[in-house]
């Protein structure tokens, strides 16, 4: 298990990598529209499945709602 | 009659910008895009609700609009820029309209903040529209930095207060280098098209469509304030007189 800050709330999920931490989340990750960052830079999609977790990482999972 | 807005290189032939937020439900927001005749419409990044996601709005939107990513609710740099960047990943498009709020109650924009913010994207090959004070000073500054567009406010964003500054208004649309979007206090059709008068290139509306009691009809009456405000702006008004000019012929006059 990793402790992480998920969106703004810290968790022990078990996950290795970028694409791992999703579908422990119950995202797909093929789900278009997303965004993924870990500790303030922006992870590629194409990154996903290779970019590792380490503990204390700062992760934001991000998609495009309604605005103004 | 053909008049185009360029911003950025990209021709619109929409002079209404739209925001997507607060309409009763989707099936509004979608029809009311459609009677807007808007070609840009504004989207927020948020965080994901973790116990699941509906169909993204993104999907609704079926490619039929630019996107307009925004940063709202953004309060330093350093949020605002990731969020610009999370959303170029997400909707891979340079074009990001920055909000950089500095005070919560008011959502007022914190200037020094949003034009070192605005000059960071403009580095990292953004199309920055920035939501900005009815300023002239800071709107040259946004201009300066590279901004593709300046979006001064109208009045408070979701006030409804209308142009609460029409001269400011004015000034920056005579001295703009980049075209001015009037953002923010759009209370009805006709703040619109005052702000088409004042000089401004296009409006941007959200709450005053989507809150109204008939957020179809609203739409459709945003777009023509807009056109007709922009074509009243075209063929430009009479000067203001004191006095009363007749405009009927004074010759013949019966009685005389």
């Amino acid at each position: 298990m990793t402790r992480m800050r998920i969106n703004g709330v810290e968790e022990e999920i078990a996950a290795m990598t970028v694409a791992e931490l999703l579908v422990a989340r119950g995202v797909d990750p093929a789900t278009r529209f997303l965004a993924i960052a870990v500790n303030g830079a922006v992870v590629r999609r194409a990154e996903w499945p290779s970019r590792e977790l380490s503990p204390g990482d700062t992760v934001e999972i991000v998609r495009p709602l309604q605005g103004g | 009659m053909a008049d185009p807005l360029v911003i950025a290189g990209i021709t619109l032939k929409s002079r209404l910008f739209v925001g997507t937020a607060g309409y009763p439900n989707q099936q509004v927001l979608l029809d009311c895009l459609e009677a807007s005749g808007a070609e840009i419409v504004t989207v927020s990044i948020r965080r994901i609700s973790l116990e699941g996601y509906a169909e993204s709005l993104v999907d609704l939107l079926g490619g039929r609009y630019r996107l307009l990513p925004n940063t709202a609710g953004c309060a330093t740099v350093r949020d605002a820029v990731l969020t610009a960047e999370l959303a170029r990943e997400a909707l891979d498009t340079q074009w990001l309209k920055l909000e950089l709020i500095g005070d919560r109650e008011t959502l007022y924009p914190d200037v020094e903040q949003l034009v070192r913010a605005a000059d960071e994207l403009v580095r990292k090959e953004f199309t920055v529209l920035p939501y900005c004070n009815e300023d002239p000073v800071t709107c040259q500054k946004l201009a300066d930095v590279g901004c593709a567009a300046v979006m001064p406010l109208g009045s408070l964003i979701g006030s409804g207060m209308g142009i609460a500054n029409p001269a400011a208004i004015e000034l920056i649309c005579s001295r703009s280098p980049v075209p001015v979007v009037l953002d923010a206090g759009i209370g009805t059709a006709s703040d619109a098209a005052l702000a088409m008068e004042l000089g401004c290139d296009a409006v941007l509306a959200n709450t005053a469509i989507a809150k109204s009691h008939d957020p179809l009809r609203m739409a459709a009456a945003m777009r023509a304030g807009v056109e007709g405000g922009r074509l009243a702006r075209l063929a430009g008004r009479i000067p203001k007189r004191r006095f009363a000019e007749p405009s009927s012929p004074q010759l013949g006059l019966v009685g005389t």
